[in-house]
């Protein structure tokens, strides 16, 4: 054992986190492209119904949610795609950082991520679609960032195991779409009646069941995770 | 190399093993001999009339196929755990069969709800969208199995996939659970006060399952003798572009 003890396992994630913030940060791409589909999808799908049959205000939740649910596949796809460019995932498995760490790291990147593309486009939904700012707006955000932890614990594992077949990012939307499921049903129903106006205590069994989600798949995927690096 | 030799001396007598044998013949002849009962022997049912019949496949088949689909799991557990290559084998080899009970189930249900509910799909029924995303889980897997060509790795990848898709299944449950209307029948069968099923039917249902649940077991059978006959062939493969 040497003197010099390797980092913990959260300050050596943050490194990673670090690392893949400044190339996003110079580049841009991702970024970039996750957004202009994130407002441009909702933009196309105000046409998508008749407005003197469904109001804005009635379908801003579910077009929130598809919207959501595809900038995240977008976003979870570039994470291990980004290490596989010169056999960058190598040099992370052999420098001192356990493989927890490398999980944890590359989620918490994925979640920034995800919530700077939200951080954009909700504000672009209650512009578009007249929706209450205020209350709800802040209550939705957090369902938001409830749902997007789930989501993002499941797919940085499938994103893992999707960059090493053959089929690469087409497997990643069928491996995570499934498992997204719960999320989705929970958090647009909270969200959908959140927005409507209805109080808190109507939809806490849904946040619950939300969380305990995203507390399960974050322990689940942490372990998983070892498994799929195994070289 | 001692354990390359062993390795190709069992897979060489479970070659010699027939992929379709006689259990497979008998449980085959089982569901042929259920289905001439519950067509010819088992009265109508007074209000569903013939489409009660679907019964007999439908409940059958998707108990042999959440048997098939707690096989894959229990053996993707014991894979991750031993790295033993024929628990992975077993979960491949039941998965494939849980997804053609499961399509069984989801083909027969729509038939019979279009007759009784006026509706081919009920998204808030709990069983059925339950169904339909395990049916989707099994796909998933398969696909990545089919994605994979190092057999080490797939078997990790796809035994993560499992065991992670075994936790899900309750949150989906759930999920549906409280947004739900139950659509389907409440249990008639499994009443502990009352059965109600008149005993001509009931044993009809038993015999279905018992069928279903035992032609389940002898395809996974008759498919893991297929793994072991594949790998067999690889291994051969492999030795003979090595030479």
């Amino acid at each position: 054992m040497s003197d010099h003890r390797p980092p913990g396992t959260f300050s050596s994630a943050w490194l990673l986190v670090r690392k893949d913030l400044a190339i996003e940060f110079r580049t841009r791409t991702a970024f970039l492209s996750a957004l202009v589909f994130a407002v441009l999808a909702l933009t196309i799908f105000y046409f998508t119904w008749d407005e003197s049959v469904v109001s804005p205000n009635d379908r801003a939740p579910g077009v929130l949610w598809v919207v959501l649910t595809f900038s995240a596949l977008l976003g979870l796809q570039r994470s291990f795609g980004l290490e596989e460019h010169d056999r960058g995932i190598d040099a992370l498995l052999v420098s001192p950082i356990s493989r927890e760490s490398i999980y944890l790291g590359k989620a918490i990147g994925n979640l920034i991520f995800l919530c700077a593309i939200q951080l954009v486009a909700i504000p672009s939904l209650v512009l578009f679609y007249n929706m209450p700012v205020g209350r709800p707006l802040f209550l939705v955000s957090g369902i938001v960032f409830l749902a997007m932890v789930g989501i993002v614990a499941v797919g940085t594992l499938f994103s893992a195991m999707a960059v090493n077949t053959r089929l690469a990012e087409l497997l990643l939307p069928m491996l995570s779409l499934p498992f997204f499921v719960p999320i989705l049903m929970n958090a647009s129903q909270a969200a959908a009646r959140v927005f409507a106006g209805r109080p808190v205590a109507e939809v806490g069994h849904l946040l619950k069941l939300l969380v305990a989600f995203d507390l399960v798949f974050i322990f689940a995927c942490t372990l998983a995770f070892s498994f799929t690096l195994e070289e | 190399m001692t354990s390359a030799t062993q390795r190709h001396d069992s897979a060489a007598t479970a070659a010699a093993k027939p992929v379709l044998d006689w259990f497979f013949a008998l449980a085959a002849l089982a569901v042929v001999g259920v289905y001439i009962r519950a067509i010819y022997f088992t009265p109508l049912e007074a209000r569903q009339g013939a489409a009660q019949k679907i019964y007999y496949i439908h409940v059958p088949s998707a108990i042999a196929s959440y048997c098939a689909v707690t096989i894959t799991a229990l053996a993707s557990i014991v894979f991750l755990w031993l790295h033993d290559e024929r628990a992975d084998r077993l979960a491949e080899a039941s998965a494939e069969v849980g997804l053609i009970f499961m399509s069984m189930v989801l083909v027969t249900g729509p038939l019979w709800a279009h007759n009784q509910w006026g509706a081919w799909w009920v998204w808030w029924d709990l069983r059925l969208t339950l169904s339909l995303f395990l049916w989707f889980l099994i796909v998933g897997y398969l696909v990545l199995r089919g994605a994979i060509e190092e057999p080490a790795m797939r078997g990790r990848y796809s035994a993560v996939l499992a065991v992670l898709a075994a936790l899900l299944i309750p949150f989906i449950h759930l999920s549906v659970y409280f947004s739900a209307a139950h659509m389907h029948p409440d249990p008639i069968v499994l009443q502990p006060s009352k059965p109600k099923l008149p005993p001509e039917m009931l044993l009809t249902f038993l015999l279905g399952i018992g069928a279903f649940t035992w032609l389940c077991l002898a395809l996974i059978r008759s498919r893991y003798r297929l793994g072991v006959l594949r790998d067999e062939v690889a291994l051969l493969e492999a030795e003979h572009a090595s030479r």
